[in-house]
């Protein structure tokens, strides 16, 4: 019984007979396995790059961790694969109640921002699975940032359960178990070290490059047919520099680099990439104008979209990032573009 | 790491906290802690604007005005003539 009721494919009522009512599924959904296995891994791993994320789901509701008892604890999450792996594999030689809610595949963070981890969905499963008969307790640990989607007292008052807000990362859980459900301050804070950035930038910047084929593959024709093979790489690269200065390097060193808005620190990355640029290539003076009207600010453009990738950026921030200097870069964007385009129609 | 300084919508009604600290238990930013019986702001320039303590306060004590600090989500929702729509995961 390894992990069955895991894949949506093969749902599990392994350990209950079915109650009274025929018609009544068991509340029981499945086991899951402390230890992630291989396939799960290298899953986990794709899922960071953006491949079978959105189909990498588990079947909502009650998991067996272990052998739980009535006493519980109760350790609620969200159906996506990853988020699951990791809570299961954080609690290694424990019993739990595991209560996956359906997020539609999506992770805590960014159901609990849209409602799907919210208080109406964990209402809704407490209910189905009859929590009620299965375990004595009434706690339920969520993780803490879960929190913007579910109002603790509403819970309480749908269906008798406490909510209690438990560390930010999985791996706290049995420090914040073994403490009587307390946390320290730091298990409640959410950070962003260099690892995780470094992570989610080489993200950012393979949808950019995504978003870049198409005029990567126009600029390639165009410098192919008029200045010959050789000149190809020299036309990309300046771009491909530019979109790593924004994408990867603005992220990477995302607590050095000015300002305070993100927007500045990837201009600032961009600034110096072109600078660098510039000394190796020696451009023509109007390909060196281009160059630094317009890659900084795609550079800035990158950083400014990296916000999203962060949990510590307010929304009323980055509309006042924005509202400075997305035009900006626009402009510089269009004079960078206009400019090379009068040059090669010129010279 | 902190972001712009000034800006976060969240208020706090002294009048109307009754100190069961919901809030700060629920607040992944430390930006509220127990202060004489109630709860205070310890550092608004860390909120994200979550709602998490807004959400969690029964006493109706906080207001924020929640939403997405995602620019790829705003700028989206600009050029559709709605609302923030993310496309963290695809929906």
């Amino acid at each position: 019984m390894s992990s069955c009721g895991t894949s949506a494919k093969s749902p599990c009522c392994c350990s209950q007979k079915a109650g009274a009512a025929g018609a009544a599924a068991p509340p029981v959904t499945g086991r899951l396995d402390p230890d992630v296995d291989m396939t799960s891994r290298i899953r986990g791993v794709l899922s960071r790059w953006g491949i079978g994320r959105s189909s990498w789901r588990v079947r909502p509701g009650l998991y067996a961790l272990g052998s739980p008892g009535r006493s519980g604890p109760v350790l609620v999450t969200a159906n996506y694969g990853l988020t699951v792996d990791r809570l299961r594999s954080s609690l290694p030689g424990m019993d739990a109640w595991l209560l996956v809610l359906d997020t539609k595949g999506i992770n805590v963070w960014c159901a609990a921002g849209k409602g799907t981890f919210g208080t109406e969905e964990l209402v809704r499963r407490i209910k189905a699975v009859s929590l009620d008969r299965v375990v004595d307790t009434r706690t339920l640990i969520l993780p803490q940032l879960g929190a913007p989607g579910v109002a603790a007292h509403l819970v309480t008052r749908a269906t008798g359960f406490k909510v209690v807000y438990g560390p930010v990362r999985a791996k706290d859980l049995p420090d914040f178990l073994a403490a009587g459900m307390k946390a320290a301050p730091e298990m409640r804070e959410v950070d962003f070290p260099a690892g995780e950035r470094l992570m989610l930038g080489v993200q950012e910047t393979l949808q950019a490059l995504r978003y870049f084929l198409f005029p990567a593959a126009g600029l390639t024709v165009y410098y192919g047919l008029r200045y010959g093979a050789p000149a190809i790489p020299g036309a990309l690269l300046p771009v491909f520099g530019a979109i790593l200065a924004g994408a990867l390097a603005t992220p990477a060193l995302l607590p050095w680099l000015p300002g305070r808005a993100f927007s500045v620190k990837g201009w600032t990355a961009g600034l110096v990439w072109t600078g660098a640029l510039a000394a190796l290539t020696q451009p023509h003076p109007a390909a060196l104008a281009a160059e630094f009207l317009a890659l900084p600010a795609i550079s800035a453009f990158l950083a400014l979209n990296f916000t999203g990738s962060t949990v510590f950026t307010s929304q009323s921030g980055v509309n006042k990032e924005i509202a400075m200097f997305a035009r900006p870069i626009g402009a510089l964007t269009l004079a960078g573009t206009i400019v090379w385009v009068i040059k090669e129609v010129l010279i | 790491m902190k972001y712009l300084e000034d800006v976060s919508t969240l208020k706090l009604d002294p009048a109307l906290c009754t100190g069961c600290g919901k809030c700060s238990e629920a607040c992944p930013r430390r930006v509220l802690e127990p202060r004489s019986g109630k709860i205070a702001i310890r550092d608004l320039d860390a909120c994200i604007e979550c709602g998490a303590c807004a959400r969690n306060c029964p006493a109706n004590a906080l207001t924020v005005q929640a939403g997405t600090g995602c620019a790829y989500a705003i700028l989206n929702g600009m050029l559709r003539g709605t609302a923030p729509t993310c496309g963290c995961q695809g929906d």
